[in-house]
C-alpha cells in the first residue's frame, strides 16, 4: 500500500449521528487518523422512492469508509456532476478535483419489500471501472445493505474485507452508585439500530458472541449471585446455563459454538477455568491452581488463553484442552496483563496491560512476542477484535464516564463512540453476518 | 518491514507448530476433580433470590452496626482496624446459629473486570475464614463477589477506591 501513514494527533472529522435518534445513540469521532487519507467521492445514489425510506445510502457508505480514518470523502457541494453509473463518470474531471476514486450507484425496489443497491467503483487515476458490488436488503433495514456495499468497496481498495456490516454488543450503566441500572445492548458497528437485550438493577457483565452471531452469553447478577446465561438475539429466549455455588463468570464461546469456556470458583472461592458443553451441560475442568484463573478465550485452533495470577500478578497463559500439559505463560512484558483476546487469524493477542501506571490496550505478536501498546488513556479495558482483525474495540474513560473506543491494530487510527447518556463499557465485536452480497 | 522479517515470521510459526506437535509430557498435576457442584439444573444457592435482604437490617450495637470491612490496595488480609468489627459479628453469629450472612466482596475499578471479580471473592473468603475461625458455622456463611460492578462511591480517586475495596456483611432474613 502506498499510503504514507503518519500520526495526526488531532480530530479530523466529526461524524454526527444519523437520523431517527429515538433513543440514545452512539456517536463516532475519529481522534487519530492517517495524515494522507485516500480521497474518494461517494456520489449520491439514484433513489428508489418510496422503497428506500429516504435513507441516504451514499452517506452511510461515506461515513463507514471515513470511520476507518483511511478515507476522506469529497464534500457534496464540491461535486459538479452527480452521475449514477460508471459510464457517466468523467475520470479526468474527478481526478482534477483531487479524487483517487469515485463511487456511484443506484437503489431499486424489488418484489417482497426487498431493495437492491448497485454500486460501481471508478479508479480515476487509472480509469479502471469496477462494476458491482451489489447487495439486497429488506427495505426495513436498508442500512445493512449500504454497510455491505461499504465492506466490499473497502476490500476492493484496501485489500481487507471491511467490517461495517457487523454488530457490537455492550453494557450500559445509568445512575449513581449504589443505585445503578444495567443494560445490555446490541447495535450496528456504527452505533445505529440499537436494541436492548436485557435490563437489570443488578450488574450485567462479560457479554460474548456466539460464532454465528445469533446468541449472546453473559453474566447477570439478577439473582443477587452470579449466573451465566445464553440468550437468542432475535427471539430474546434466555437460558441459564450455570448458576453454581460461588462465581459463574467470563463466558466465551468455542470456535464451533458448542461449548462455553467459563470461570467457576465453587464455594471455596478458587477460580478455575472450565469447558461447558451447551447441549449436555457436561463440565470439564481445564485448570487447577490456587491462584485466580479467569477470562478464558479460545483461539481459532481451540487453544485456550486465560488470565492467571499463579505467578503473583495477573499474566496471560495458554493451554490445549486435549493435552495434559501444564499451562504455559505467554506474557512477560510488564507486571499486569489480563483479559486476553485472540485475532481471527490466531496470530495476535490483544490484552489489558499496565503501562507506565495506566491500564491500556496492547497487542502481542504470538510468533515473536513483540508487544505494542495501542491506546493512550489512563483506564482502559475489554479489548475485542473486529472480525476482519483490522481494528479493536475497547472501553475507555472520558471525563470520568465510560466510552467505547476503537483503534486499528497498527495503532495508527483511533476513534471514539460516545453515548449521549450514561456510561458504556465492555464492547464486544460480533462476527461477520451471513453474506447476501455479490462480489 | 524488511524482507528478512517477512521470512522469519513463517519460520517462527513453523517452529511453533513443530513444538506443539511434539509428544506431550506426562502431567505432573492430578487429573481434574469433579466440578465444584452436584447441581445439574443450575440453581444451587437457595438464598439467591432478589428481595431477601434489607440493606439496613442487622443486629444493633456500636460494632455490629458496622457491617463493612475495608481493604488496602491489592490486599485481601483484614486490617487491624477492622478486626474488632469482624470479631463482634463472629460472636453474634456464633450465638445465633440460625442467622445467615452473605459476604459481598468488592474491588476498586482499576484493571480487568473479571479479574476483579476474583479479587472481590478473595476478600469475601478472607472474612469468611475469619468468621469461621471464631466459631461461626460454615452453613451460616456464603460469599458473592461483585468485583468492581457495584461501587459504593463514584469517582476515580484514592478516596473512592478505598471506599470501594470492601466486604459487606449482609444479614439475610
Amino acid at each position: 500500500m502506498k499510503l504514507r501513514m503518519k500520526k495526526l494527533a488531532t480530530c479530523l472529522f466529526l461524524l454526527t449521528a444519523a437520523a431517527t435518534p429515538a433513543f440514545a445513540q452512539l456517536r463516532l469521532t475519529i481522534t487519530e487518523g492517517v495524515t494522507d487519507p485516500i480521497p474518494i467521492a461517494v456520489v449520491p445514489f439514484a433513489r428508489a422512492v418510496p422503497a428506500d425510506g429516504g435513507l441516504d445510502v451514499a452517506e452511510v457508505i461515506q461515513r463507514d469508509l471515513e470511520s476507518t480514518g483511511r478515507f476522506k470523502g469529497m464534500p457534496r457541494n464540491d461535486m459538479v456532476f452527480k452521475p449514477t453509473t460508471a459510464a457517466e463518470v468523467d475520470a479526468p474531471g474527478w481526478k482534477q478535483q483531487h479524487n483517487d476514486y469515485v463511487v456511484v450507484g443506484r437503489v431499486s425496489a424489488l418484489a417482497d419489500g426487498q431493495v437492491r443497491i448497485d454500486a460501481e467503483l471508478v479508479n480515476v487515476l487509472t480509469g479502471q471501472r469496477v462494476s458491482g458490488p451489489y447487495s439486497v436488503a429488506p427495505a426495513s433495514n436498508l442500512r445493512s445493505g449500504a454497510h455491505r456495499i461499504a465492506d466490499a468497496l473497502y476490500e476492493k481498495i484496501i485489500g481487507v474485507k471491511g467490517a461495517f456490516a457487523t454488530r457490537i454488543a455492550y453494557v450500559s450503566v445509568d445512575g449513581k452508585p449504589p443505585t445503578q441500572r444495567y443494560e445490555l445492548y446490541v447495535a450496528d458497528s456504527d452505533g445505529a439500530n440499537r436494541v436492548r437485550i436485557l435490563a437489570s438493577p443488578l450488574p450485567i457483565m462479560s457479554p460474548a458472541w456466539s460464532p454465528d452471531g445469533e446468541w449472546l452469553a453473559y453474566v447477570s447478577f439478577e439473582r443477587r449471585v452470579s449466573a451465566i446465561y445464553v440468550q437468542h438475539r432475535r427471539s430474546g429466549k434466555k437460558t441459564m446455563v450455570s448458576a453454581r455455588a460461588g462465581i459463574n463468570g467470563a463466558p466465551s464461546y468455542s470456535p464451533d459454538g458448542k461449548k462455553l469456556a467459563i470461570t467457576l470458583s465453587g464455594s471455596n472461592g478458587n477460580l478455575d477455568i472450565y469447558l461447558l458443553e451447551l447441549a449436555t451441560g457436561e463440565l470439564k475442568r481445564l485448570t487447577d491452581d490456587p491462584g485466580i484463573d479467569t477470562e478464558a478465550v479460545m483461539a481459532p485452533d481451540g487453544t485456550v488463553y486465560f488470565t492467571s495470577d499463579r505467578s503473583g500478578a495477573p499474566q496471560i497463559y495458554r493451554l490445549s484442552p486435549g493435552s495434559n500439559e501444564r499451562p504455559k505463560r505467554v506474557t512477560f512484558t510488564g507486571s499486569y496483563n489480563a483479559r486476553p483476546r485472540i485475532s481471527p487469524d490466531g496470530k495476535q493477542l490483544a490484552m489489558l496491560t499496565l503501562d507506565q501506571g495506566s491500564y491500556r490496550i496492547a497487542i502481542q505478536d504470538l510468533a515473536n512476542g513483540a508487544v505494542q501498546v495501542l491506546s493512550k488513556g489512563r483506564q482502559e479495558e475489554s479489548p475485542s477484535f473486529a472480525p476482519n482483525g483490522a481494528m479493536l474495540i475497547f472501553a475507555g474513560r472520558e471525563r470520568g464516564q465510560g466510552v467505547l473506543q476503537t483503534v486499528s491494530v497498527d495503532g495508527q487510527v483511533s476513534a471514539r463512540l460516545d453515548a449521549d447518556a450514561g456510561e458504556v463499557r465492555e464492547p464486544v465485536w460480533g462476527p461477520f453476518l451471513p453474506s447476501t452480497i455479490q462480489p | 518491514m524488511t524482507i528478512k522479517k517477512l521470512v522469519s515470521i513463517p519460520a517462527l510459526l513453523a517452529t511453533l507448530a513443530l513444538l506443539s506437535g511434539c509428544p506431550s509430557k506426562k502431567p505432573d498435576v492430578p487429573p481434574a476433580p469433579p466440578a465444584p457442584t452436584t447441581d445439574t439444573t443450575g440453581v444451587e444457592d437457595p438464598n439467591a433470590t432478589v428481595g431477601d435482604t434489607d440493606a439496613t437490617a442487622g443486629p444493633p450495637g456500636e460494632l455490629l452496626s458496622k457491617r463493612i470491612v475495608y481493604f488496602d490496595f491489592d490486599r485481601s488480609d483484614i486490617r487491624a482496624d477492622s478486626q474488632s468489627i469482624v470479631a463482634a459479628h463472629a460472636a453474634y453469629l456464633a450465638k445465633n446459629p440460625a442467622q445467615k450472612v452473605r459476604l459481598e466482596g468488592h474491588a476498586d475499578e482499576r484493571g480487568s473486570r473479571e479479574y476483579n471479580i476474583g479479587l472481590g471473592e478473595r476478600r469475601g473468603q478472607a472474612v469468611r475464614r475469619a468468621l469461621a475461625l471464631q466459631g461461626v458455622a460454615e452453613t451460616q456463611l456464603s460469599t458473592v463477589s461483585y468485583g468492581e460492578e457495584r461501587p459504593a462511591a463514584a469517582g476515580s480517586d484514592e478516596q473512592a477506591y478505598g471506599l470501594n475495596r470492601r466486604v459487606e456483611i449482609v444479614y439475610l432474613k
